[in-house]
């Protein structure tokens, strides 16, 4: 505590000390690299919902071999570190005969990983639809699948839009990983800002900006479509 | 063996786990009959009422619609279609009204007609229109569900039903989620059903109701039929404590 202190009074006793004309001459660079961590996160969202909707579905079939596929798929993603999972994709993968680029690596690695995360929140949102639902439809004469897909599914949709936004905003902020792979992406450009210019505190600075400013219109959008969705 | 009666049950039993909740129960159903079933809650009226369209299928036993049997054993693809066909035959009618609250009372009411029976848009409209006025709501159409009373809705949820032209109706205590003041118009439409003969199973707490209705009263209690007659009898004379016990406890609480 003291010790922290004794660091805040250096600190302030120096002043303001930060390298405005650096950021103002780097971040047009930095704004690329944001497009490039756009750029993953959409493809990693497109590849997430892909993994998920077919993970919950495994999840949810009456085949007991696609169920436990499902599980099994479920807790080995979401029970090892994304950062492990990416390491052994691009680094393991050559080894066994799986060679990818990084940008590439950074995708398939981060959206397996989200894809997991999304499973169980598809699950989630399609099991708490009320069950007197498929009750009613079914007593109707509908089959399993036209119950699914017109009274449960539609209710679920809507039910599963923030859930999936939370994992969209850990997956934007999980992109960071793919530095490690060496993707030239937000992070991975400013560390390669600092060794040049040895400024962390503007370089990180920067690139916490553009990912608060990506987070947030992600954020907006997903709220917008949420209200949208809303049963009137 | 084919039966003769319009819908038939016959030793039905039914456990969930080590838990026996129907004993050898037979009931038969003529065309046109409304039968009433009476008992203590856990007293397994609602399984079987669920037993008869496969929502709770049966361990063991037969149950026939005009000379089908239901809850035929099958491998698992043939079954899911022979039942999905013969519920188109039998309407039900559930506590909490489980409207489709996506849709509005129109798509409610034609999704089913539509995607089973084939017919177009515009047949689909009369037949929700059809439907409709005759449970009086024609004007909540275009209405979601949320915007209606609970009386409403469920007038609404047996005009779906109604329009899959059920040979049979079920109601699950369909006015037992209600405030007092809706059960009335509810009934009514039931009565009003009743009097165009349509054949109905009703599982119900509303001794009232099963006397000016029904034409048989059931009383079940712990899985098995204790008594049965018309409700004339059964309810002015009943032959078993145990129906005695159960009217003397529920006519006093109605009377407070």
């Amino acid at each position: 505590m003291s010790a922290l202190l004794v660091l805040a009074r250096k600190t302030i006793s120096k002043g303001p000390n930060m390298d405005i004309d650096l950021i103002l001459r780097v971040y047009p660079f930095f704004i690329e690299a944001a497009w490039v961590t756009i750029e993953l996160s959409v493809l990693t969202t497109i590849l997430g919902l892909t993994c998920g909707a077919l993970g919950a579905a495994a999840r949810l079939s009456r085949n007991v071999v696609l169920r436990a596929i499902g599980a099994v798929y479920v807790s080995v993603f979401r029970g090892t570190p994304a950062l492990i999972q990416l390491f052994i994709l691009y680094f393991g993968g050559p080894q066994i005969g799986i060679n990818l680029d990084a940008f590439d690596a950074g995708v398939i690695g981060l959206g397996v990983n989200i894809g997991a995360y999304m499973t169980e929140t598809m699950r989630g949102a399609i099991i708490s639809v009320n069950k007197g639902q498929t009750e009613a439809a079914r007593t109707l004469g509908m089959s399993r699948w036209e119950t699914m897909r017109k009274v449960v599914l539609p209710q679920a949709m809507r039910m599963m839009i923030r859930p999936l936004g939370v994992n969209i905003n850990a997956l934007i902020k999980g992109t960071a990983l793919v530095a490690a792979i060496s993707v030239v992406e937000l992070t991975y450009t400013a560390q390669r800002y600092i060794g040049s210019t040895y400024k962390p505190f503007e370089m990180f600075l920067l690139s916490g900006v553009l990912y608060m400013v990506i987070i947030y219109i992600v954020g907006h959008g997903i709220s917008w479509l949420d209200r949208k969705a809303r049963i009137v | 063996m084919r039966s003769s009666a319009f819908v038939e049950i016959k030793n039905a039993a039914k456990s969930f786990g080590t838990l026996q909740v129907l004993r050898d129960i037979n009931l038969s159903v003529e065309r046109g009959q409304i039968v009433a079933i009476i008992g203590p809650s856990g007293s397994g009226k609602s399984t079987l009422l669920r037993a008869i369209n496969e929502l709770d299928p049966l361990t063991s036993g037969e149950v026939w619609l005009e000379g089908v049997q239901i809850n035929r054993q099958l491998p698992p693809r043939q079954y899911e279609k022979h039942v999905n066909q013969v519920r188109q035959n039998i309407g039900m009618v559930f506590q909490h009204f489980n409207l489709f609250p996506h849709l509005t009372v129109r798509g409610n009411i034609t999704l089913a007609p539509r995607m089973l029976k084939g017919i177009s848009e515009a047949d689909a409209n009369a037949l929700a229109e059809e439907q409709l006025t005759k449970v009086g709501l024609l004007e909540k159409i275009d209405e979601y569900p949320s915007r209606l009373s609970g009386g409403q809705k469920q007038r609404v949820a047996i005009a779906r039903a109604l329009a899959m032209k059920p040979k049979v109706m079920l109601f699950d205590e369909a006015t037992s989620a209600l405030d007092p003041e809706l059960v009335e118009e509810v009934n009514q439409v039931m009565k009003q059903l009743a009097e165009e003969h349509m054949t109905m199973i009703i599982v119900t707490h509303e001794m009232d109701f099963a006397a000016s209705v029904c034409d048989r009263v059931i009383f079940m209690d712990g899985g098995v039929v204790v008594e049965e007659g018309p409700p004339s009898v059964l309810f002015k004379n009943p032959q078993e404590e145990r129906t005695r016990n159960f009217l003397r406890k529920h006519l006093a609480r109605n009377g407070d």
